[in-house]
Protein backbone atom coordinates (compact mmCIF):
# COMPACT_ATOMS: atom_id res chain seq x y z
CA UNK A 1 0.00 0.00 0.00
CA UNK A 2 1.37 3.32 -0.55
CA UNK A 3 1.73 5.88 2.03
CA UNK A 4 -1.43 7.92 0.53
CA UNK A 5 -3.87 4.65 1.48
CA UNK A 6 -2.13 4.80 4.78
CA UNK A 7 -3.16 8.24 5.43
CA UNK A 8 -7.03 7.70 4.23
CA UNK A 9 -7.10 4.28 6.66
CA UNK A 10 -5.92 6.64 9.76
CA UNK A 11 -9.45 8.41 9.13
CA UNK A 12 -11.40 5.26 9.05
CA UNK A 13 -11.93 5.02 4.73
CA UNK A 14 -15.05 5.19 3.37
CA UNK A 15 -16.59 6.41 6.89
CA UNK A 16 -18.25 3.56 8.36
CA UNK A 17 -16.42 1.78 10.93
CA UNK A 18 -15.13 -2.37 9.95
CA UNK A 19 -17.46 -3.61 11.92
CA UNK A 20 -20.18 -1.55 10.62
CA UNK A 21 -18.86 -2.73 6.92
CA UNK A 22 -18.29 -6.05 7.54
CA UNK A 23 -22.17 -6.29 8.67
CA UNK A 24 -23.48 -4.42 5.64
CA UNK A 25 -21.31 -6.60 3.41
CA UNK A 26 -22.48 -10.05 4.92
CA UNK A 27 -26.00 -8.44 4.08
CA UNK A 28 -25.20 -7.68 1.02
CA UNK A 29 -24.15 -11.06 0.40
CA UNK A 30 -26.90 -12.60 1.56
CA UNK A 31 -29.31 -9.87 -0.49
CA UNK A 32 -27.33 -11.23 -3.59
CA UNK A 33 -28.20 -15.02 -3.00
CA UNK A 34 -31.46 -14.28 -2.30
CA UNK A 35 -32.42 -12.10 -4.97
CA UNK A 36 -35.41 -9.54 -4.17
CA UNK A 37 -35.58 -10.54 -0.52
CA UNK A 38 -35.17 -7.95 2.24
CA UNK A 39 -31.95 -8.35 4.05
CA UNK A 40 -32.80 -6.57 7.55
CA UNK A 41 -29.29 -4.70 8.62
CA UNK A 42 -28.38 -2.62 11.35
CA UNK A 43 -28.50 1.04 9.56
CA UNK A 44 -26.08 3.46 10.79
CA UNK A 45 -26.27 7.20 11.62
CA UNK A 46 -25.18 9.28 8.57
CA UNK A 47 -23.48 12.71 8.24
CA UNK A 48 -26.81 13.64 6.09
CA UNK A 49 -30.28 13.11 6.87
CA UNK A 50 -32.53 10.10 5.71
CA UNK A 51 -33.86 11.21 2.68
CA UNK A 52 -30.28 12.00 1.59
CA UNK A 53 -29.88 8.25 0.07
CA UNK A 54 -28.45 7.34 3.75
CA UNK A 55 -28.87 3.65 2.71
CA UNK A 56 -27.02 3.83 -0.38
CA UNK A 57 -24.41 5.70 0.96
CA UNK A 58 -23.97 2.71 3.00
CA UNK A 59 -23.84 0.39 0.91
CA UNK A 60 -21.64 2.40 -1.54
CA UNK A 61 -19.20 2.70 1.53
CA UNK A 62 -19.35 -0.64 2.04
CA UNK A 63 -17.89 -2.35 -1.18
CA UNK A 64 -15.62 0.81 -2.65
CA UNK A 65 -12.03 0.55 -2.82
CA UNK A 66 -9.34 2.89 -3.84
CA UNK A 67 -9.73 2.08 -7.26
CA UNK A 68 -13.48 2.44 -7.79
CA UNK A 69 -14.47 5.51 -9.79
CA UNK A 70 -18.13 6.53 -8.67
CA UNK A 71 -20.55 8.60 -10.35
CA UNK A 72 -23.91 9.68 -8.63
CA UNK A 73 -26.88 10.59 -10.07
CA UNK A 74 -30.49 11.81 -8.50
CA UNK A 75 -33.31 12.28 -11.22
CA UNK A 76 -31.13 11.31 -13.68
CA UNK A 77 -28.64 14.42 -13.31
CA UNK A 78 -25.12 14.23 -12.00
CA UNK A 79 -25.22 18.22 -10.59
CA UNK A 80 -28.20 18.51 -8.17
CA UNK A 81 -27.71 19.05 -4.80
CA UNK A 82 -28.03 15.49 -3.37
CA UNK A 83 -25.80 14.22 -5.70
CA UNK A 84 -22.86 17.12 -5.27
CA UNK A 85 -22.78 16.15 -1.77
CA UNK A 86 -22.66 12.46 -2.29
CA UNK A 87 -19.90 12.54 -4.66
CA UNK A 88 -17.98 15.27 -2.13
CA UNK A 89 -18.61 12.70 0.68
CA UNK A 90 -17.14 9.68 -0.71
CA UNK A 91 -13.89 11.92 -2.49
CA UNK A 92 -13.52 13.22 0.92
CA UNK A 93 -13.58 10.25 2.58
CA UNK A 94 -12.85 7.29 0.33
CA UNK A 95 -10.34 9.49 -1.84
CA UNK A 96 -11.94 7.75 -4.92
CA UNK A 97 -11.68 9.33 -8.42
CA UNK A 98 -15.30 10.71 -9.41
CA UNK A 99 -17.13 11.13 -12.78
CA UNK A 100 -20.17 12.37 -14.35
CA UNK A 101 -19.59 9.63 -17.13
CA UNK A 102 -21.65 7.02 -17.15
CA UNK A 103 -19.31 4.73 -19.39
CA UNK A 104 -16.20 5.27 -16.61
CA UNK A 105 -17.69 4.80 -13.53
CA UNK A 106 -16.93 1.12 -11.66
CA UNK A 107 -20.12 2.35 -9.31
CA UNK A 108 -23.07 4.30 -9.62
CA UNK A 109 -25.19 5.74 -6.97
CA UNK A 110 -28.60 6.57 -8.19
CA UNK A 111 -31.62 7.95 -6.88
CA UNK A 112 -34.55 7.89 -9.11
CA UNK A 113 -33.26 6.74 -12.91
CA UNK A 114 -31.25 3.95 -14.57
CA UNK A 115 -28.64 5.76 -16.75
CA UNK A 116 -29.69 5.33 -20.59
CA UNK A 117 -26.07 4.08 -21.58
CA UNK A 118 -26.70 0.23 -20.95
CA UNK A 119 -24.73 -0.93 -17.98
CA UNK A 120 -21.84 -3.40 -18.16
CA UNK A 121 -20.55 -6.62 -16.13
CA UNK A 122 -17.67 -4.57 -14.32
CA UNK A 123 -19.91 -1.86 -13.09
CA UNK A 124 -22.40 -2.04 -9.74
CA UNK A 125 -25.34 0.26 -9.74
CA UNK A 126 -26.82 1.13 -6.33
CA UNK A 127 -30.17 1.98 -5.44
CA UNK A 128 -31.11 4.82 -2.68
CA UNK A 129 -34.38 3.33 -1.71
CA UNK A 130 -36.93 5.30 0.90
CA UNK A 131 -39.41 2.75 1.01
CA UNK A 132 -38.25 -1.30 0.26
CA UNK A 133 -41.46 -2.89 1.22
CA UNK A 134 -42.97 -3.18 -2.21
CA UNK A 135 -46.86 -4.25 -0.30
CA UNK A 136 -46.42 -1.73 2.40
CA UNK A 137 -49.24 0.07 1.40
CA UNK A 138 -51.53 -3.02 1.14
CA UNK A 139 -50.32 -3.85 4.93
CA UNK A 140 -48.76 -1.11 7.44
CA UNK A 141 -47.09 -4.55 9.76
CA UNK A 142 -44.07 -5.50 9.00
CA UNK A 143 -44.39 -8.93 10.58
CA UNK A 144 -47.50 -9.37 8.07
CA UNK A 145 -45.78 -8.50 5.14
CA UNK A 146 -42.63 -10.35 6.06
CA UNK A 147 -45.29 -13.31 6.13
CA UNK A 148 -46.48 -12.40 2.58
CA UNK A 149 -43.48 -12.78 1.21
CA UNK A 150 -42.68 -15.86 3.49
CA UNK A 151 -45.71 -17.61 1.50
CA UNK A 152 -45.55 -16.32 -1.94
CA UNK A 153 -49.20 -14.32 -0.83
CA UNK A 154 -49.09 -11.45 -3.46
CA UNK A 155 -52.37 -11.82 -4.58
CA UNK A 156 -53.45 -8.43 -3.02
CA UNK A 157 -50.70 -6.89 -4.78
CA UNK A 158 -52.81 -8.58 -7.90
CA UNK A 159 -56.09 -6.88 -6.84
CA UNK A 160 -54.24 -3.68 -5.87
CA UNK A 161 -53.38 -3.05 -9.70
CA UNK A 162 -56.40 -4.22 -11.04
CA UNK A 163 -58.50 -1.85 -8.88
CA UNK A 164 -56.23 0.65 -10.96
CA UNK A 165 -57.55 -0.49 -14.69
CA UNK A 166 -61.24 -0.27 -13.08
CA UNK A 167 -60.61 3.24 -11.96
CA UNK A 168 -58.05 4.15 -14.52
CA UNK A 169 -58.65 1.92 -17.61
CA UNK A 170 -54.59 0.96 -17.13
CA UNK A 171 -52.58 0.40 -14.14
CA UNK A 172 -51.75 3.75 -13.08
CA UNK A 173 -48.44 3.05 -11.36
CA UNK A 174 -45.61 4.93 -13.21
CA UNK A 175 -43.18 5.23 -10.22
CA UNK A 176 -42.03 2.26 -8.05
CA UNK A 177 -43.97 0.11 -10.09
CA UNK A 178 -43.59 -3.53 -8.53
CA UNK A 179 -41.57 -6.09 -9.85
CA UNK A 180 -40.92 -9.63 -9.18
CA UNK A 181 -37.39 -11.03 -9.18
CA UNK A 182 -36.12 -14.79 -10.87
CA UNK A 183 -40.03 -15.61 -10.25
CA UNK A 184 -40.09 -15.78 -6.55
CA UNK A 185 -39.92 -11.98 -4.55
CA UNK A 186 -41.87 -8.94 -4.75
CA UNK A 187 -39.87 -6.41 -5.07
CA UNK A 188 -39.61 -2.80 -5.05
CA UNK A 189 -37.74 -0.97 -7.80
CA UNK A 190 -37.43 2.04 -5.84
CA UNK A 191 -38.63 5.20 -7.08
CA UNK A 192 -37.34 4.82 -10.46
CA UNK A 193 -39.99 5.52 -13.34
CA UNK A 194 -41.55 2.43 -14.57
CA UNK A 195 -39.48 3.39 -17.73
CA UNK A 196 -36.66 2.03 -15.90
CA UNK A 197 -37.76 -1.83 -15.33
CA UNK A 198 -36.73 -3.07 -18.10
CA UNK A 199 -33.38 -2.13 -17.70
CA UNK A 200 -33.39 -4.13 -14.64
CA UNK A 201 -34.78 -7.01 -16.30
CA UNK A 202 -31.05 -9.42 -17.32
CA UNK A 203 -28.70 -6.56 -16.61
CA UNK A 204 -24.97 -7.59 -17.02
CA UNK A 205 -24.56 -5.27 -13.83
CA UNK A 206 -24.95 -6.23 -10.45
CA UNK A 207 -27.77 -3.94 -8.71
CA UNK A 208 -28.03 -3.13 -4.63
CA UNK A 209 -30.35 -1.46 -3.02
CA UNK A 210 -30.26 0.41 0.18
CA UNK A 211 -32.87 1.57 2.77
CA UNK A 212 -31.14 3.06 5.64
CA UNK A 213 -34.11 4.22 7.39
CA UNK A 214 -36.23 1.48 7.08
CA UNK A 215 -32.79 -0.97 7.69
CA UNK A 216 -32.82 -3.09 4.48
CA UNK A 217 -30.78 -4.00 2.04
CA UNK A 218 -31.40 -6.30 -1.90
CA UNK A 219 -30.27 -7.59 -4.71
CA UNK A 220 -30.47 -8.34 -8.47
CA UNK A 221 -27.61 -10.14 -9.53
CA UNK A 222 -26.43 -10.01 -13.12
CA UNK A 223 -28.56 -11.51 -15.68
CA UNK A 224 -31.30 -12.25 -13.36
CA UNK A 225 -35.26 -12.24 -14.31
CA UNK A 226 -36.99 -8.64 -13.56
CA UNK A 227 -40.46 -8.81 -14.40
CA UNK A 228 -42.90 -5.97 -14.15
CA UNK A 229 -46.01 -7.53 -12.64
CA UNK A 230 -48.98 -7.35 -15.11
CA UNK A 231 -52.20 -8.62 -16.67
CA UNK A 232 -52.68 -10.04 -19.70
CA UNK A 233 -55.19 -7.94 -20.83
CA UNK A 234 -53.42 -5.28 -19.81
CA UNK A 235 -49.63 -6.00 -20.31
CA UNK A 236 -46.79 -4.00 -18.57
CA UNK A 237 -45.75 -0.88 -20.87
CA UNK A 238 -43.35 1.67 -20.34
CA UNK A 239 -44.16 5.87 -20.86
CA UNK A 240 -43.43 6.97 -24.36
CA UNK A 241 -43.12 10.57 -24.92
CA UNK A 242 -44.37 11.93 -28.44
CA UNK A 243 -41.17 13.73 -29.43
CA UNK A 244 -37.70 13.31 -28.66
CA UNK A 245 -35.30 15.32 -26.25
CA UNK A 246 -35.06 19.13 -27.16
CA UNK A 247 -31.43 19.47 -27.16
CA UNK A 248 -29.89 16.29 -28.15
CA UNK A 249 -33.24 14.84 -30.02
CA UNK A 250 -32.77 11.31 -28.33
CA UNK A 251 -35.58 9.19 -29.07
CA UNK A 252 -36.62 6.24 -26.56
CA UNK A 253 -35.29 7.79 -23.77
CA UNK A 254 -37.10 9.42 -20.01
CA UNK A 255 -37.77 12.93 -20.32
CA UNK A 256 -38.45 15.90 -18.63
CA UNK A 257 -40.47 18.62 -18.68
CA UNK A 258 -38.34 21.97 -17.73
CA UNK A 259 -40.29 25.23 -17.44
CA UNK A 260 -39.05 27.91 -19.89
CA UNK A 261 -40.89 30.95 -18.64
CA UNK A 262 -44.04 32.14 -17.23
CA UNK A 263 -45.81 32.42 -20.07
CA UNK A 264 -46.27 28.23 -20.14
CA UNK A 265 -43.23 27.88 -22.33
CA UNK A 266 -41.62 24.45 -21.55
CA UNK A 267 -39.53 21.99 -23.22
CA UNK A 268 -38.70 18.19 -23.20
CA UNK A 269 -35.20 17.17 -22.51
CA UNK A 270 -33.32 13.57 -21.49
CA UNK A 271 -33.85 13.14 -17.55
CA UNK A 272 -30.16 11.65 -18.43
CA UNK A 273 -27.64 14.49 -18.25
CA UNK A 274 -24.67 12.89 -18.82
CA UNK A 275 -26.24 11.15 -22.03
CA UNK A 276 -27.87 14.16 -23.44
CA UNK A 277 -24.57 15.94 -23.15
CA UNK A 278 -22.48 13.13 -24.60
CA UNK A 279 -25.27 13.25 -27.72
CA UNK A 280 -24.80 16.88 -28.11
CA UNK A 281 -20.97 16.61 -28.06
CA UNK A 282 -21.20 14.21 -30.86
CA UNK A 283 -23.11 16.30 -32.57
CA UNK A 284 -26.80 15.60 -32.10
CA UNK A 285 -29.57 18.58 -31.64
CA UNK A 286 -32.91 18.68 -30.49
CA UNK A 287 -35.18 21.59 -32.23
CA UNK A 288 -33.88 23.67 -28.98
CA UNK A 289 -30.64 23.07 -28.86
CA UNK A 290 -28.27 26.22 -28.34
CA UNK A 291 -26.25 27.01 -31.47
CA UNK A 292 -23.13 27.43 -29.82
CA UNK A 293 -22.90 24.24 -28.57
CA UNK A 294 -19.57 23.49 -28.77
CA UNK A 295 -18.16 19.86 -28.07
CA UNK A 296 -16.16 20.99 -25.57
CA UNK A 297 -18.38 22.88 -23.92
CA UNK A 298 -19.73 20.33 -20.87
CA UNK A 299 -20.02 21.35 -17.65
CA UNK A 300 -18.53 20.05 -14.87
CA UNK A 301 -20.54 20.00 -11.52
CA UNK A 302 -19.17 22.06 -8.83
CA UNK A 303 -18.26 19.77 -6.24
CA UNK B 1 6.96 -21.21 16.26
CA UNK B 2 4.74 -21.98 19.13
CA UNK B 3 0.66 -21.74 19.16
CA UNK B 4 0.79 -17.90 20.58
CA UNK B 5 3.00 -16.90 17.58
CA UNK B 6 1.26 -18.48 15.09
CA UNK B 7 -1.73 -17.17 16.18
CA UNK B 8 -1.04 -14.08 16.35
CA UNK B 9 0.94 -13.42 13.16
CA UNK B 10 -0.83 -13.85 9.61
CA UNK B 11 -3.85 -11.26 9.88
CA UNK B 12 -4.20 -8.94 7.27
CA UNK B 13 -1.45 -5.92 6.70
CA UNK B 14 -3.79 -3.61 5.97
CA UNK B 15 -6.66 -4.54 8.17
CA UNK B 16 -8.92 -2.03 5.87
CA UNK B 17 -7.64 -2.05 2.51
CA UNK B 18 -7.17 -5.92 1.87
CA UNK B 19 -10.83 -6.80 3.74
CA UNK B 20 -12.23 -4.48 1.20
CA UNK B 21 -10.73 -6.43 -1.62
CA UNK B 22 -11.44 -9.59 -0.68
CA UNK B 23 -15.04 -9.17 0.10
CA UNK B 24 -15.28 -7.79 -3.12
CA UNK B 25 -13.66 -10.82 -4.98
CA UNK B 26 -16.94 -12.77 -2.70
CA UNK B 27 -19.24 -10.07 -4.01
CA UNK B 28 -18.11 -10.28 -7.77
CA UNK B 29 -18.08 -14.28 -7.14
CA UNK B 30 -21.32 -14.83 -5.50
CA UNK B 31 -22.47 -12.39 -7.99
CA UNK B 32 -21.44 -14.18 -11.08
CA UNK B 33 -21.55 -17.90 -9.89
CA UNK B 34 -18.78 -19.85 -11.42
CA UNK B 35 -16.18 -16.89 -12.10
CA UNK B 36 -13.14 -17.40 -10.79
CA UNK B 37 -11.79 -14.55 -8.54
CA UNK B 38 -8.02 -13.82 -8.28
CA UNK B 39 -6.64 -13.03 -4.88
CA UNK B 40 -3.31 -12.07 -4.01
CA UNK B 41 -2.04 -14.06 -0.51
CA UNK B 42 -3.24 -11.59 2.35
CA UNK B 43 -3.67 -13.76 5.48
CA UNK B 44 -1.09 -16.09 6.68
CA UNK B 45 -2.97 -18.52 8.89
CA UNK B 46 -1.64 -21.41 10.48
CA UNK B 47 -2.13 -25.01 8.54
CA UNK B 48 -4.40 -26.41 7.60
CA UNK B 49 -6.70 -23.33 7.11
CA UNK B 50 -5.30 -22.17 3.68
CA UNK B 51 -4.70 -18.79 2.83
CA UNK B 52 -7.68 -18.00 1.05
CA UNK B 53 -9.84 -19.59 3.64
CA UNK B 54 -8.30 -17.03 6.12
CA UNK B 55 -8.81 -14.21 4.18
CA UNK B 56 -12.45 -14.53 3.73
CA UNK B 57 -12.31 -15.35 7.22
CA UNK B 58 -10.70 -11.71 8.02
CA UNK B 59 -12.97 -10.04 5.84
CA UNK B 60 -16.49 -11.13 7.29
CA UNK B 61 -16.53 -13.20 10.23
CA UNK B 62 -16.45 -11.12 14.03
CA UNK B 63 -17.88 -11.64 17.46
CA UNK B 64 -21.46 -11.37 15.81
CA UNK B 65 -20.69 -14.39 13.59
CA UNK B 66 -20.55 -17.91 15.33
CA UNK B 67 -18.08 -19.62 13.14
CA UNK B 68 -18.01 -23.83 12.78
CA UNK B 69 -14.71 -25.48 12.02
CA UNK B 70 -14.90 -29.10 10.88
CA UNK B 71 -12.98 -31.73 12.51
CA UNK B 72 -9.63 -31.23 10.95
CA UNK B 73 -9.57 -27.90 11.88
CA UNK B 74 -10.63 -28.24 15.11
CA UNK B 75 -8.05 -30.62 15.42
CA UNK B 76 -5.44 -27.90 15.34
CA UNK B 77 -5.30 -25.53 18.10
CA UNK B 78 -3.59 -22.82 16.41
CA UNK B 79 -6.52 -22.83 13.89
CA UNK B 80 -8.65 -22.19 16.60
CA UNK B 81 -6.74 -19.78 18.35
CA UNK B 82 -6.07 -17.87 14.97
CA UNK B 83 -9.27 -17.38 14.04
CA UNK B 84 -10.54 -16.55 17.32
CA UNK B 85 -7.79 -13.88 17.69
CA UNK B 86 -8.16 -11.99 14.36
CA UNK B 87 -11.75 -12.17 14.05
CA UNK B 88 -13.27 -12.20 17.59
CA UNK B 89 -16.13 -14.77 16.15
CA UNK B 90 -17.00 -17.36 18.54
CA UNK B 91 -17.06 -21.23 17.62
CA UNK B 92 -20.47 -22.29 17.04
CA UNK B 93 -21.04 -25.27 19.14
CA UNK B 94 -22.90 -27.23 16.03
CA UNK B 95 -23.27 -26.51 12.26
CA UNK B 96 -26.67 -25.37 12.77
CA UNK B 97 -25.67 -22.48 14.97
CA UNK B 98 -23.16 -21.41 12.36
CA UNK B 99 -23.07 -18.04 10.43
CA UNK B 100 -20.15 -19.37 8.93
CA UNK B 101 -18.46 -22.89 8.26
CA UNK B 102 -14.41 -23.16 7.40
CA UNK B 103 -14.24 -27.12 6.16
CA UNK B 104 -11.00 -28.19 5.50
CA UNK B 105 -12.02 -31.30 4.35
CA UNK B 106 -14.89 -31.34 2.35
CA UNK B 107 -15.21 -35.06 1.21
CA UNK B 108 -15.94 -36.04 4.81
CA UNK B 109 -18.31 -33.00 5.65
CA UNK B 110 -21.71 -32.98 7.40
CA UNK B 111 -24.30 -33.56 5.04
CA UNK B 112 -25.75 -29.65 3.44
CA UNK B 113 -28.91 -29.61 5.28
CA UNK B 114 -27.39 -30.14 9.20
CA UNK B 115 -25.75 -26.18 8.71
CA UNK B 116 -28.34 -23.17 9.36
CA UNK B 117 -30.98 -23.19 6.52
CA UNK B 118 -32.23 -20.05 7.78
CA UNK B 119 -36.47 -19.43 7.68
CA UNK B 120 -39.31 -18.96 5.12
CA UNK B 121 -39.55 -15.52 6.78
CA UNK B 122 -35.67 -15.03 7.13
CA UNK B 123 -33.90 -16.81 4.67
CA UNK B 124 -31.09 -15.14 5.31
CA UNK B 125 -30.48 -16.56 8.63
CA UNK B 126 -27.90 -19.63 7.03
CA UNK B 127 -24.82 -20.71 7.29
CA UNK B 128 -22.34 -19.87 4.71
CA UNK B 129 -19.98 -22.85 3.86
CA UNK B 130 -16.14 -21.77 3.36
CA UNK B 131 -15.28 -25.04 1.26
CA UNK B 132 -10.91 -25.51 1.32
CA UNK B 133 -9.89 -26.90 -2.31
CA UNK B 134 -6.69 -27.51 -3.95
CA UNK B 135 -8.21 -25.66 -7.19
CA UNK B 136 -11.07 -24.77 -9.30
CA UNK B 137 -10.50 -26.84 -12.56
CA UNK B 138 -9.50 -30.57 -11.95
CA UNK B 139 -12.32 -31.87 -10.44
CA UNK B 140 -15.49 -33.38 -12.13
CA UNK B 141 -17.03 -30.30 -14.31
CA UNK B 142 -20.12 -28.85 -13.17
CA UNK B 143 -22.20 -26.80 -15.45
CA UNK B 144 -23.80 -24.07 -13.76
CA UNK B 145 -26.95 -21.84 -14.87
CA UNK B 146 -29.09 -19.05 -12.50
CA UNK B 147 -29.40 -15.63 -11.40
CA UNK B 148 -25.55 -14.35 -12.14
CA UNK B 149 -25.22 -16.51 -15.27
CA UNK B 150 -25.75 -15.23 -18.92
CA UNK B 151 -26.06 -18.79 -20.10
CA UNK B 152 -24.06 -21.54 -18.03
CA UNK B 153 -21.00 -20.78 -16.52
CA UNK B 154 -18.32 -23.93 -15.33
CA UNK B 155 -16.53 -25.02 -12.31
CA UNK B 156 -14.45 -27.76 -11.45
CA UNK B 157 -13.46 -28.13 -7.93
CA UNK B 158 -12.21 -31.78 -6.62
CA UNK B 159 -12.40 -33.47 -3.34
CA UNK B 160 -16.10 -31.87 -3.04
CA UNK B 161 -18.97 -33.61 -0.67
CA UNK B 162 -20.23 -36.46 -1.43
CA UNK B 163 -23.64 -36.83 -3.33
CA UNK B 164 -22.79 -33.30 -3.67
CA UNK B 165 -25.08 -32.93 -6.96
CA UNK B 166 -28.11 -34.48 -5.00
CA UNK B 167 -27.25 -32.56 -2.17
CA UNK B 168 -26.91 -29.35 -3.69
CA UNK B 169 -30.44 -29.84 -5.36
CA UNK B 170 -32.26 -30.31 -2.33
CA UNK B 171 -30.86 -27.26 -1.54
CA UNK B 172 -32.12 -25.51 -4.19
CA UNK B 173 -35.07 -26.99 -3.49
CA UNK B 174 -35.53 -25.53 -0.25
CA UNK B 175 -35.11 -22.13 -1.79
CA UNK B 176 -35.64 -19.13 -0.26
CA UNK B 177 -33.92 -21.66 2.62
CA UNK B 178 -30.57 -23.01 1.95
CA UNK B 179 -26.88 -22.51 2.30
CA UNK B 180 -24.47 -20.46 0.13
CA UNK B 181 -20.68 -22.15 -0.76
CA UNK B 182 -17.82 -20.16 -0.88
CA UNK B 183 -14.97 -22.03 -2.62
CA UNK B 184 -11.52 -21.37 -1.48
CA UNK B 185 -8.74 -22.66 -3.47
CA UNK B 186 -5.05 -21.17 -3.38
CA UNK B 187 -5.19 -17.90 -4.92
CA UNK B 188 -8.64 -17.81 -6.10
CA UNK B 189 -12.16 -18.06 -5.31
CA UNK B 190 -15.69 -19.12 -6.33
CA UNK B 191 -19.12 -18.83 -5.65
CA UNK B 192 -22.21 -21.11 -5.30
CA UNK B 193 -24.99 -19.42 -4.16
CA UNK B 194 -28.29 -21.31 -3.30
CA UNK B 195 -29.58 -19.73 -6.83
CA UNK B 196 -27.21 -21.96 -8.49
CA UNK B 197 -28.15 -25.26 -10.05
CA UNK B 198 -26.03 -27.75 -11.56
CA UNK B 199 -27.32 -28.65 -14.81
CA UNK B 200 -25.24 -31.95 -15.34
CA UNK B 201 -22.02 -33.30 -14.78
CA UNK B 202 -19.27 -35.36 -16.00
CA UNK B 203 -18.42 -38.73 -14.59
ZN1 LIG C 1 -31.12 14.91 -24.56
Amino acid sequence: MNAQSTDIATYNFAYLDEQTKRMIRRAILKGIAIPGYQVPFASREMPMPYGWGTGGVQVTASIIGPDDVLKVIDQGADDTTNAVSIRAFFKKVAKVDVTTETARATIIQTRHRIPEQPLTASQVLVFQVPIPEPLRFLEPRETETRKMHALEEYGLMHVKLYEDIAKHGRIATTYAYPVKVEGRYVMDPSPTPKFDNPKMHRSPALQLFGAGREKRIYAVPPFTDVVSLDFEDHPFEVQTFDQPCALCGAENVYLDEVILDDHGGHMFVCSDTDHCEKRQADGQHGHLAPETHSASGKMEPVE
Amino acid sequence: MDITTQSIDGGFAEPVFNAQVVFRAIMDAIARPGTVQNLPQLARPPAPLSATAGAVALALCDNDTPVWLDPRLQAEASVKAWVGFHTGAPLANTPADAHFALIANPKEMAALDGFAQGTQEYPDRSTTLILLVDDLASGPSLLLEGPGIEKTSMIAPPGMPRHFVEQWKQNNQRFPRGVDIILAAPGSLACLPRTTRIKTMEA
